[in-house]
């Protein structure tokens, strides 16, 4: 296909996806707090339209309308980068994800995934490693020594946390051979039990792979940094309407991207797990659906898990992290290379 | 784009580099402006090993990323321990032989 | 359009170390570095060394410049003042020198690569297979060098940074 055709494709496609996270993140908004009620055994909003169904709404109309303070003492260049920093960067990481196949469209064939290169899954990993600065420059920029407290903490925490990411993915990556997230994923077609997760022998790198994300994305049990009783609120504390806004719509972000890394890597992708005898657009549609469920069950444990596990004291925190999964991680890299040396997988 | 272009911006970042470790006071920005020239170093050499379509020069540029990985380690510890000891880091200070 | 990538990685390199070799406050100089060394990494993309590219951003900006930020936020380092008696014919011999550097160093890598320009793109340059292959079958004993080089290091960054040995 031409230059300009590819072109256009792509944009089509990122526009597609921002968007559709964006919908995620206000779906996201409502789940949130609708779940927890039930968790909690309490009715959630339920005032503002049917079933509360226009509470993200409403947020969003006070988060627009609220005084934008500005701290007299903060810096105000990287006080201003800090969120936008935050919301680009996991919007990054969530380009390489396929989120259906190749699909056929005005004779062209499209690929739904608006970064398809070698390295793909090197990519996300690298858009989660810039997040970082987010939230050091949050914390610094506000002149405040809780900011300074929270934005060192959960900076401390993310890079601790991304070394235990980034190696349970190694296994993954023997097995497939490939860092191109389409690859992978269509190595797994087939019965659900062709996922990595299951034939793959890679439950324990799963489990790790969980683990790492909750931390990445500074949620519960790992959500010291953000601690209200704590540090006020972190490295947000300074933020008001429409920038905190931002910082909250880049953790739903990077939620939904680390819900699809899993999906991707562990379980499937857009596979449905078992062979359908039609073709052609149902088949698309299906699978399209079959990844919008996946990620949705995992963004659904982690909502759970947030209203149910109490918080990690920071130096329990940085103990699993390094004592506890960096080791784990460092045994299910050779437990799968002796499988795969072996040819047992 | 030639070769040549990308050569021009290592060699002017190089520079850059220098200039900053001549001038800077702090002991971390003279680091950093180390890392500057071994940044530029790195496009340099991935630029000719693009030229002659070998490997090497990458594996050159991975193997100064662990070496400047190693040193901003270790200078950054001993940075730390010179703070502790002497509540400064301008080098200009820490001039404990001269009376 | 490969062109304009270039120009504007171009000046987003030159402007962040700029500020990293000029700006009083270090937090703001090591924040200028994080940007060059990403703009570098675009150059790396725009060489098609895709994986060095990637490298970059998680080894170098990802982890070291984080590193250098912490030490310089929890140590609390002031605003650097400036040197006192620096100016005037000092200043200007300094800049004429400084370009002088640059134009002999960049003179001599344009004469190394005269008039040769970049050979066609292959499929196989720069992706991980290529860099990996290489690095453990002709760089095999040099990986295990630096492997032991960085546990020396760790240790010896523990040891340096200790309050009580």
């Amino acid at each position: 296909m031409t230059d300009f055709t590819l072109i256009l494709i792509t944009l089509v496609e990122i526009v597609v996806m921002v968007t559709a996270l964006m919908l995620g993140v206000v779906i996201m908004t409502w789940v949130e707090r609708r779940l927890s009620a039930v968790i909690q055994f309490r009715l959630g909003p339920n005032r503002v339209g049917p079933f509360g169904l226009f509470q993200p709404f409403a947020d969003g109309i006070k988060f627009l309308t609220k005084e934008d303070i500005f701290p007299s003492e903060s810096y105000k260049p990287i006080f201003l980068l800090a969120p936008g920093l935050a919301l680009v960067t996991a919007l990054f990481a969530f380009s390489v994800i396929p989120f259906g196949p190749t699909i056929e469209l005005f004779g062209q064939q499209i690929d739904l995934v608006v970064l398809d290169m070698n390295g793909g899954l090197l990519f996300g990993l690298a858009a989660t490693a810039l997040g970082v600065y987010a939230l050091v420059c949050a914390g610094w920029a506000s002149r405040n020594k809780y900011s300074l407290m929270g934005g060192l903490r959960s900076s401390a925490q993310m890079i601790s946390y991304e070394l235990a990411l980034g190696l349970s993915v190694i296994g993954v990556f023997m097995i497939s051979g490939t860092l191109r997230p389409t690859l992978i994923v269509q190595q797994q077609a087939g019965w659900f039990w062709e996922w990595n997760v299951f034939s793959g022998g890679q439950v324990l790198g799963f489990m790790i792979f969980v683990i790492a994300g909750f931390a990445e994305t500074n949620r519960l049990p790992f959500d010291l940094p953000e601690a209200e009783s704590e540090l006020v609120a972190g490295y947000h504390t300074e933020y008001s309407s429409m920038k905190f806004s931002m910082f909250f719509m880049a953790e739903y972000v990077s939620m939904i991207t680390i819900s699809a890394l899993v999906t991707t890597l562990f379980l499937g992708g857009y596979n449905l797990g078992f062979p359908v005898p039609f073709e052609g657009w149902p088949l698309w549609i299906l699978q399209v659906a079959a990844f919008v469920a996946k990620v949705g069950c995992f963004l659904f444990l982690f909502v759970w898990v947030r209203w149910t596990l109490p918080r990690f004291r920071y130096d329990q925190l940085m103990d699993i992290g390094w004592k506890r999964l960096f080791p784990l991680a460092l045994f299910n890299i050779i437990l799968t290379g002796l499988l795969v040396a072996f040819d047992v997988i | 784009m030639g070769p040549q272009h990308y050569l021009l911006v290592s060699a002017i970042l190089f520079a850059l580099g220098v200039i900053g470790v001549l001038t800077r006071r702090g002991a971390i920005m003279i680091l950093m402006s180390v890392e500057l020239m071994l940044n530029a170093a790195n496009l340099a050499f991935i630029t000719f090993s693009r030229l002659h379509d070998q490997p090497d020069g990458q594996i050159f540029a991975f193997f100064i990323m662990t070496l400047a990985a190693a040193e901003a380690a270790v200078g950054l510890a001993i940075v730390i321990a010179l703070f502790r000891l002497r509540e400064t880091t301008e080098v200009d200070e820490l001039n404990l032989m001269k009376w | 359009m490969e062109l304009v990538a270039f120009v504007i990685l171009t000046t987003m390199a030159l402007v962040s170390g700029l500020v990293v070799i000029r700006h009083r406050n270090k937090v703001v100089a090591a924040l200028a570095l994080a940007g060059n060394l990403v703009s570098i990494a675009g150059f790396y993309l725009l060489i098609n060394a895709q994986f060095l590219a990637l490298l970059q951003i998680i080894v170098y900006a990802g982890a070291i410049m984080v590193l250098i930020l912490f030490v310089i936020m929890l140590l609390n380092l002031p605003d650097e003042s400036r040197r006192p008696g620096v100016g005037g014919i000092q200043g200007v011999l300094g800049v004429l020198l400084a370009v002088a550097f640059v134009v002999i160093l960049g003179m001599a890598l344009y004469n190394a690569t005269e008039g040769s320009s970049f050979p066609a793109a292959t499929g196989e340059f720069g992706t991980v297979e290529s860099v990996g292959v290489t690095l453990f079958t002709n760089f095999f004993y040099a990986f295990e060098a630096i492997s032991l080089l960085l546990v020396v290091a760790m240790i010896g960054a523990v040891l340096l940074a200790k309050r009580r040995l």
